[in-house]
């Protein structure tokens, strides 16, 4: 696969003079003692990688590492200090700022973190708008905004207004108007992690499907180790402007190359990161307020548990029935279920499973989980939690 | 007794100020003058050509068009009571005054706050301008206004636009810096040059607080009628300050409320234009719009449940 872009001893310093400090960089003084002889701050220290056409290349760091920088100055959105950016062959660093503006337009497309959809515009307008300021002719550019739309599944929303949309549509739209531009390159900055944890997964796969038809070379900036290593063909550590290790994801866990990476790959705790909404199962059948004792028995000898929950016509939890209870209506002649519900532990699909365990100290050991709304999700058993803590658990293992 | 400190002959330097530039800037003054005076005159005979039931239903579809049937109706109704107290050739005259002042001040003052957003000396060099204009007394405008400019409707438009312009510059100024930085980066991303971004992103997003600069400059417009009426600008101020001169309460209130409806015309026009969903305008825009889109989308077939889902 040939070179698509190619940075090289990228420095980007921040401040008046950068003159200064650019020659201390040099001299191999670090970024604090820069700061504090100079007051410039480095954004960049010198880093170096190159992308290959068709990859998707993952820079991780923590906020600050400059990760953000370095896609900007890509794109020129943030000129370089020093160094040199070269995109099929164009040095970014030698354009003037039209140049640069027709370059981005016809070559490299963005996503943003909080989305940047705009308010006052449709969702097609919205998608159309790089192509509007490119001046294509209203007719061309409203068919490919909704062939775009098409290719994000969100055609029959065309005409709607963005406060209409949940945050994964908002990002679909951003997406769209990214795709829309025909452009080889796409730079997407953080583009999930403004998105529910369910929600991230979901889009995560549906960008590596729509990259098997699309075959973009895409720069992914991303804080999370997990989206890092589940999209990344190849992945930058990044840590105070510099490149700490590049490889794919194999290379990187079996083969930290230093202390930062080994530590880095092991913070991520996994019962930190996981939400109950990540591990949550759907029980196999679960028990309308409306049925009886009889069906519920019927329910639970299929499946084989000897508990059911129960929800109301809207999907709200009203409580748990056992088998128990169920037998003793039956026995009392009983036609309605009400009676014999009770309570159970309950937790937001978004708490992370640390906050599960000590509700998983029950009888039963399962708790229920509830989306925003209130609406059951599923269930969560000691059982689940172990069994996905393990499983994460072997990965970490394998790094230290 | 003998002053601590020998006073600051501050006034007389100014003093001396104006009549210097009196003296040595007339032409420019003249030509001001000229030109304001002209502009409104021409107004006033258009305006006063037709006969007022006719205006009054003109200006009544005028409002239906870009606020509600229900403005529409009461202002009709507010402007009929106008014309019944005989106050209609007074509230023509302040008509031609409001609209000459609102206009200018929003050309110079949308432009300023623009400006301020994109240059640090402007803004460090404006706001403190605003700070003075605003706190200063809104009579002690006139003076100068009529040092340079004499009596009658132009020193009246002068000392108008200079109390009605803060407001206008400093929302324009309000509704730009605080569109998110996220939306510019994005156009940015894609190719758009300053320009773009502040007629695509910057004006169309901060539109609400612009609108409000509007309706502001429009009201304190308003507010400096009678205030003008002191230095002859024709009009319902004339009217209030000959009765206040008389201590004629019947006039006076007559000519008052006058004021107060035609206030409170404007109040509901310009806010009916900041917000889209009650002007009939902006739905028989957006109605041609959505048939373009609609004609300019026919080529890729369209999904069927577009329409279910609404």
């Amino acid at each position: 696969m040939s070179i698509k872009i190619e940075v090289k001893d990228l420095i980007k310093i921040y401040g008046s003079e950068p003159r200064k400090a650019l020659s201390l960089l040099r001299q191999g003084y670090s970024r604090e003692e820069i700061l504090e002889m100079t007051g410039q701050m480095v954004g960049l220290g010198g880093i170096s990688f190159e992308v290959s056409e068709g990859e998707i290349f993952v820079l991780i760091g923590l906020s600050g590492s400059g990760k953000s920088t370095a896609l900007r100055c890509i794109n020129g959105l943030i000129r370089l200090t020093s160094g040199s950016v070269v995109v099929d062959g164009h040095h970014i660093e030698d354009m003037s700022d039209k140049e640069l503006r027709r370059f981005r337009g016809e070559n490299m497309a963005m996503v943003f973190q909080h989305f940047a959809v705009l308010p006052n515009r449709t969702v097609l307008d919205n998608v159309a708008f790089g192509l509007e300021i490119k001046s294509i002719p209203l007719e061309e550019r409203y068919r490919r905004a909704t062939e775009a739309l098409r290719m994000v599944k969100l055609e029959t929303w065309r005409d709607r207004y963005p406060d209409e949309l949940s945050g994964g549509m908002k990002q679909r739209v951003g997406l769209a108007r990214a795709l829309v531009m025909n452009t080889s390159i796409l730079l997407m900055d953080e583009p999930f992690s403004a998105l529910d944890a369910l929600i991230r997964t979901d889009m995560e796969d549906e960008l590596l499907n729509l990259q098997q038809e699309i075959r973009k070379t895409i720069i992914f900036v991303t804080h999370d180790l997990d989206e890092a290593l589940h999209l990344g063909d190849r992945i930058a550590v990044m840590r105070d402007g510099r490149i700490e290790q590049i490889g794919t994801a194999e290379e990187i866990l079996s083969n930290p190359a230093n202390e930062y990476v080994s530590k880095f790959l092991r913070k991520v705790d996994v019962s930190k990161v996981l939400t109950a909404g990540d591990v949550a199962r759907r029980p196999e059948e679960i028990l309308r307020l409306t049925e009886g004792p009889r069906s519920a028995k019927l329910k639970m000898d299929t499946v084989g548990v000897d508990y059911l929950f129960v929800t109301d016509r809207s999907q709200k939890l009203k409580g748990i029935v056992t088998m128990d209870d169920i037998l003793q209506l039956i026995a009392q002649g009983s036609r309605s279920i009400t009676d014999a519900i009770k309570e159970v532990n309950t937790i937001d699909k978004m708490a992370t499973l640390q906050d599960v365990y000590p509700l998983l100290a029950n009888v039963r050991g399962v708790v229920a989980v509830l989306d925003e709304k209130g609406r059951f999700l599923g269930m969560l058993t000691r059982a689940d939690v172990i069994s996905r803590l393990a499983e994460r658990g072997s990965n970490a293992t394998a790094t230290a | 007794m003998q002053p601590l400190l020998p006073k600051i002959p501050l006034g007389d330097a100014i003093e001396w100020l104006v009549d210097w530039l009196r003296i040595n800037v007339a032409p420019l003054f003249d030509a001001i003058r000229w030109v304001l005076g002209g502009v409104s005159d021409i107004l006033t005979n258009i305006i006063q050509f037709f006969p007022p039931l006719v205006l009054i239903a003109l200006l009544g579809l005028l409002i239906w068009l870009i606020s509600t049937r229900r403005q529409a109706i009461l202002a009709v109704l507010g402007l009929l009571l106008i014309y019944d107290l005989n106050l209609w050739r007074p509230f023509t005259n302040t008509f031609v005054l409001i609209i000459v002042a609102v206009l200018l001040s929003l050309i110079i003052a949308i432009p300023a706050g623009i400006w301020m957003t994109r240059s640090r000396w402007a803004e460090g060099t404006i706001k403190p301008i605003l700070d003075f204009m605003q706190t200063m007394p809104a009579m002690i405008y006139l003076i100068p206004a009529v040092f340079f400019f004499g009596i009658g409707m132009v020193p009246g438009i002068i000392a108008t636009i200079i109390f009605a312009i803060p407001p206008p510059v400093r929302l324009t100024y309000l509704g730009i810096t605080q569109v998110e930085k996220e939306f510019k980066e994005m156009a940015l991303a894609f190719g758009a040059s300053g320009r773009q971004v502040l007629t695509k992103i910057e004006l169309p997003l901060s539109l609400p607080s612009l609108m409000a600069g509007v309706n502001q400059c429009i009201m304190l417009a308003m507010s400096m009628v009678v205030i003008a009426g002191m230095i002859g600008a024709p009009g319902l101020g004339t009217n209030v300050y000959r009765a206040l001169g008389r201590i004629d309460i019947a006039s006076g209130v007559e000519a008052g409320l006058a004021v107060v409806i035609f206030a409170m015309i404007l109040d509901s026009a310009s806010r009916a234009l900041g917000s889209r969903e009650q002007s009939m305008a902006v739905r028989l825009v957006s109605r041609w719009q959505r048939r373009r889109r609609e004609r300019a989308a026919k080529s890729v077939e369209l999904p069927v449940a577009a329409e279910e889902n609404s």
